[in-house]
């Protein structure tokens, strides 16, 4: 029994459940106060106290993993859900408790960690240290968000989980003051969110007024049960069809991914890596709760537009990143073609809902968000340093030569594009054989071959890349360039990414079978 | 000795490391002796293995050495294993053998270039990859040395990327795989729903219990994979245009090993091949084999076709590969796995013989590829003038060289099929046997044109005389040479105790090898001399009109340009195919554009304010997402009224 439990009335609050997000609120409030307070710490102390509290929170999520079912540890067990049931209502309802909710913090946590320990490199390099508290409180806060989206149990905790992680990313975005390019980026984000997220807010007003509530339980409950009364299935289905829209949205598929690619070049590059990992994670985890848990009962009404959004996100992903020549913008476009292997699975999830035999829909998406965050926060910090001073120099020709001048480097860089391309023996395969394989578990030959083609096409994108390292020979105007730094946070960031890859991609069954767990 | 497979892909797998951390300061010559030093040592532990499973009785030569369990969850059972049994290591001990042969060759051949080491990393890496390939236990590991193979292929054709031509053919060879690569990784996913497995054992066994149709699915995407790889019609584009690298990697890659790795595909996939025989497209009457086998006729028939018109002396040996590949996959189509891989061994032996002659010529030449240039060469080069003639004779299938044999093995299979496919490659083999003695008698007879070519360098004097290459080159040709004379000797078709192949490779292709009908293999005799007499008609034919110049040379433009095939598809990647592509980027940043202007008029009221800032095609974006609701919702209405 902790003594906090007894101090409160009224619903029950599992404060060990929350803790993850309790402390990567708390670390973000302790940080902007302190600093705030007290004078200058000394360099680097701002990213360390960031890094330990997302840390804290992957480790404290790490052990209510293993810990499921320890009532001594929640103080308030409920004989209800007991370790037979993993799921576990939190507040009264409004946040679920569960495998896939530990499995989104450990994600969203090592993301913020990543992310923070490059952007630390990068602030100094660009001479904005003195923004340093406040950006990291920003990546805290956002990954909260990113949580709470992933452990909402009702649209309004959900929407409240987007917009505190839009609005970090927002600022975020904005965060490098002297380039034009990060402000227009910010802005054009704020907008088109602002666009999405009333679509999303008429979608949950639609779904209430359907069914009576806005918590996925009682919803699907109201669904379930009464399903035939006409106006309430018109009403039903348009909010499913806005909640397809700002979701779509957040996760950047096509048609909704205009933003993406201005965005993601615009945006100081640890920023856009962290956008392209945690924020990524909890779109398509609330993609996931809201569908298969909430609305199963249409599924058989918006599959085909998951479908349909698959395909055209695989497509126009893979089509439009080859015809780049900024390589942040060339990312931009294979994280929309991830982002169409990630629906790939979410479309298996949904089929999973119409049988009783649990699919891999679910486990093989979340599998692929988290070898997915990690591989790209990789990737965006070589880019990172590649952009040099002044993130400028991210077209195709600032990594000539690269691997002349940074061998180890250009070593790494190429692992990364390897695996994203989906080369066995790299993390990247492992993710796409385990949607593909969802894919075809559940019969959806015609997507899984196209996600195939899409691979194939991908691949041509990262060949660029490692060619403009590895073949093309510096010309007369690379000579003046500023050579590649290499600093050490940022390295030890690329080296966890490449070590990551490889051990996943050479022994990737214990992670397979842990994600087994999450449903 | 047999544990220790895992060797032969290790050692090349430490000079590719050894060569990436040091090689500049190796340097040239010794980081090509690092280089050959392993694969020299690759082939040793093979010919070990080789030994070893000669000694086990038939039925146990099958022993996989699983390295770690890679994917251990659930249904999904993934190992990274290599397989040692007659199939693999008959690949590995000519791929390693070759190899080191052609590691040698490239010592002397490279010797001054500034990418020396590069060069050796490269080929390694691709030793490597291609071992993986063929000692893969399952389709996964497979499909990794694929990929890897199709890298290196791509990174040494464009090894030269300072000619704009190398970098090109070298993009090109990247797209036309990926195609392949695409039918590959589709098969494998088909495989695994089927049969719960993508071990080559658990799909042996798993075959016959396939429904026809699922099996034909299989190994119809497999064979795309196939064809890409080993560039067969549609998709051979790449092959010519991969004699952009250096010669050594058009030996290596480009005629002896990698291009023959659909080949050894479709020999590892002949259960489900043969459990797909029953299953036929066009209304029941063609089967995949039938595709398969009809698919090589016409490549070998095309590619010959066009041979015989070219002037380049590697672009007439690019060709004959694409046209003997052609042949390897007509046997497979036929049921005849065992004439497969052993005209695969033989044109390994005599195919590497040719372009390393051909490497020797252009050495020699200082870097001239034109037959047109060249003559009477026989009197300057007569170690390589003598080893290519043994690989004319060779490849022109005269007995008792090594092509005679399997050429011979093929042809007697696909009269048992059909005797059309016999005569198409009846008609191959005439054309082949033209073709090559019109390059010996351009190449090292007749008069000497080459005096033209360089006299602008006459001040030189005898330094552009063409030389003969240092030993080091030159021995690799002699032992090739010997290859290609008694090769064929491991297959003899006069009783079953000579047949040394086909019991070697029983264990592998038992199940599904086609047998002849009785009244056929009576007839070998006569097919026999029937393929003699067409070898000799087709010297002849050229030496009449080379040689003789008692007939004019038929070389009409369409053959000398590939029937145009290249130019058409080039023309519609260039022309429609590319619009198709920039198209779709187009759409996307058009297309919504206009299509939602003007419901996006009430945004761009609101959005006024902001035109101060660049925000150009911001309301755009925000007009798709209208338009992306608009849709959804459309379609939710239209399915409540549909």
């Amino acid at each position: 029994m902790t003594p906090t439990a007894d101090v409160f009335v009224g619903p029950p609050i599992q404060w060990s459940s929350l803790s993850p997000m309790l402390i990567l609120l708390g670390v973000a409030v302790v940080l902007l106060v302190a600093a705030a307070l007290t004078p200058r710490w000394p360099r680097r102390t701002y990213a360390l106290v960031a890094v330990g509290g997302a840390l804290a929170a992957v480790v404290v999520a790490v052990c209510l993993w293993h810990g499921r079912g320890l009532s001594a540890w929640s103080g308030s067990a409920d004989p209800t859900t007991g370790s037979s049931d993993p799921v576990r209502f939190l507040v009264g309802g409004a946040m679920r408790f569960d495998a896939f909710a530990l499995w989104l913090t450990v994600i969203v946590g090592l993301a913020v960690a990543l992310s923070v320990l490059v952007t630390d490199d990068y602030l100094e390099r660009e001479g904005l240290s003195r923004l340093a508290p406040e950006i990291y409180a920003l990546y805290l806060t956002a990954g909260l968000g990113a949580v709470v989206m992933g452990m909402a149990n009702d649209l309004i905790v959900l929407f409240l989980g987007l917009e505190i992680l839009s609005l970090s990313l927002y600022v975020l975005a904005a965060s490098h003051r002297r380039r034009t390019q990060s402000q227009e980026s910010a802005l054009k984000y704020f907008i088109l969110g602002g666009v999405a997220s009333a679509v999303f807010l008429y979608g949950v007003a639609l779904i209430y007024g359907a069914s009576g509530s806005t918590n996925y339980t009682r919803a699907l409950a109201a669904f379930v049960q009464n399903i035939s009364p006409h106006r309430s299935e018109a009403m039903a289905l348009a909010g499913v069809g806005l909640l397809l829209v700002g979701l779509g949205f957040k996760a950047a598929a096509v048609p909704f991914h205009m933003w993406a690619p201005d965005v993601y070049q615009g945006a100081p590059t640890p920023v856009t890596g962290f956008m392209a990992s945690a924020a990524k994670a909890g779109a398509f985890a609330a993609m996931l709760r809201v569908l298969v848990v909430a609305l199963p009962t249409w599924s058989a009404d918006y599959r085909p537009i998951v479908w349909v959004m698959a395909v055209l996100t695989l497509v126009v992903g893979s089509v439009m990143a080859v015809a780049q020549t900024n390589v942040k913008r060339m990312l931009a476009f294979s994280s929309i073609s991830h982002a169409g292997f990630l629906l790939v699975g979410v479309e298996a999830a949904i089929h999973d809902t119409t049988h009783a035999h649990p699919g891999d829909g679910v486990p093989s998406t979340m599998l692929y968000l988290l070898l997915y965050a990690v591989l790209v926060i990789g990737t965006f910090a070589v880019v990172t340093l590649v952009g040099r001073t002044g993130d400028g120099a991210t077209d195709l020709a600032g990594f000539r030569g690269l691997a002349r001048q940074r061998p180890v480097l250009a070593v790494a860089m190429t692992v990364l594009l390897v695996a994203q391309a989906g080369v066995p023996l790299t993390s990247g395969f492992v993710a796409k054989f385990g949607v593909i394989t969802a894919a075809v578990g559940e019969h959806s030959y015609a997507l899984a071959i196209i996600a195939m083609v899409a691979a194939v096409i991908a691949a041509y994108l990262y060949l660029r890349i490692m060619i403009s390292m590895w073949v093309a020979e510096p010309d007369a105007a690379d000579a003046g360039r500023e050579p590649v730094g290499t600093p050490l946070l940022t390295s030890i960031v690329i080296a966890i990414a490449v070590a990551v890859t490889v051990v996943v991609g050479v022994a990737p069954g214990w992670l397979i079978s842990l994600a087994q767990h999450v449903r | 000795m047999l544990d220790l497979v895992w060797l032969i892909p290790a050692l090349p797998l430490a000079g590719f490391l050894l060569i990436l951390l040091t090689g500049r300061r190796l340097g040239d010559p010794r980081a090509g002796y690092l280089a050959t030093t392993m694969c020299a040592g690759a082939f040793v532990v093979t010919a070990g293995v080789f030994l070893k499973l000669m000694s086990l009785p038939a039925e146990e030569r099958h022993h996989v050495r699983r390295l770690f369990s890679w994917m251990p969850v659930g249904s999904l059972h993934i190992d990274l294993s290599f397989l040692a049994d007659p199939l693999s290591i008959t690949m590995c001990l000519f791929v390693t053998g070759i190899g080191t042969l052609i590691h040698l060759y490239a010592v002397g051949y490279m010797h001054g270039d500034a990418r020396y080491s590069k060069f050796f990393l490269y080929l390694n890496l691709f030793a490597l990859s291609m071992l993986l390939l063929v000692l893969g236990e399952n389709l996964v590991v497979t499909f990794l040395g694929w990929e890897g193979v199709g890298a290196c292929s791509y990174f040494l054709i464009s090894f030269w990327h300072e000619r704009e031509s190398a970098a090109t053919a070298g993009k090109k060879a990247f797209v036309t795989n990926r195609v392949g690569d695409w039918g590959f990784i589709v098969a494998m996913f088909f495989a695994f729903q089927a049969t719960g497995t993508l071990s080559y054992r658990g799909l042996a066994e798993a075959a016959p219990h396939l429904a026809p149709a699922t099996a034909a699915a299989i190994a119809g995407f497999a064979f795309v994979g196939a064809c890409g790889k080993s560039a067969q019609l549609p998709l051979y584009l790449w092959l010519p245009d991969a004699m952009e690298g250096p010669t050594p990697v058009s030996a290596l890659i480009h005629a002896a090993t990698m291009v023959t790795a659909g080949v050894f595909l479709m020999t590892r996939m002949s259960p489900v091949l043969h459990a797909a025989a029953h299953f036929g497209l066009f209304g029941g009457h063609v089967s995949v084999s039938t595709v398969v086998a009809v698919v090589g006729a016409v490549t070998a028939l095309f590619a010959a076709t066009v041979a015989v018109a070219q002037n380049d002396i590697k672009k007439v040996l690019a060709y004959s590969t694409v046209s003997q590949l052609g042949y390897m996959f007509l046997a497979v189509g036929s049921g005849a796995y065992v004439a497969a891989i052993f005209h695969m061994v033989t044109h390994a032996f005599f195919k590497a013989l040719l372009f390393l002659g051909a490497g020797s010529v252009i050495h020699g030449m200082h870097h001239e590829q034109d037959m047109r240039k060249m003559g009477a060469l026989r009197l300057l080069m007569p170690v390589t003038a003598g080893t290519f003639i043994v690989g004319w004779l060779a490849i022109a299938g005269v007995p008792p060289f090594a092509g005679f044999w399997s050429k011979d093995e093929i042809l007697l299979f696909a009269w048992d099929k059909s005797p059309v496919l016999y005569v198409i490659g009846l008609v191959t083999a005439l054309l082949t046997a033209y073709y090559m003695t019109r390059q010996v008698i351009m190449v090292f007879f007749g008069e000497a044109r080459w005096h033209d070519a360089h006299a602008e360098h006459g001040a030189h004097g005898d330094a552009h005389r063409p030389h003969e290459s240092p030993w080091i080159m030159v021995g690799p040709l002699v032992a090739l040479a010997g290859l290609s004379i008694v090769g064929g000797f491991i297959q003899l078709p006069f009783s079953a105790s000579v047949k040394r192949l086909e019991h070697w490779l029983a264990p592998v292709v038992e199940g599904s090898e086609h047998r002849l009908r009785g009244n056929v293999d009576d007839l070998k005799y006569v097919f026999m001399a029937i393929a003699v007499v067409v070898a000799v008609a087709g010297i002849v034919a050229a030496y009449l009109v080379y040689a003789k110049r008692r007939v004019e040379p038929v070389e009409p433009a369409i053959l000398a340009n590939g029937w145009y095939y290249d130019q058409a598809v080039s023309d519609f990647m260039g022309g429609p195919g590319r619009e198709a592509f920039e198209g779709v980027a187009w759409a996307d940043a058009n297309v919504l554009d206009g299509a939602v202007r003007g419901s996006g008029a009430v945004v761009r009221a609101g959005a006024g304010e902001l035109r101060k800032v660049q925000t150009g095609n911001m309301r755009t974006y925000a007009a798709a997402v209208g338009a992306g609701v608009v849709a959804l919702l459309a379609w939710f209405v239209l399915r409540g009224v549909l």
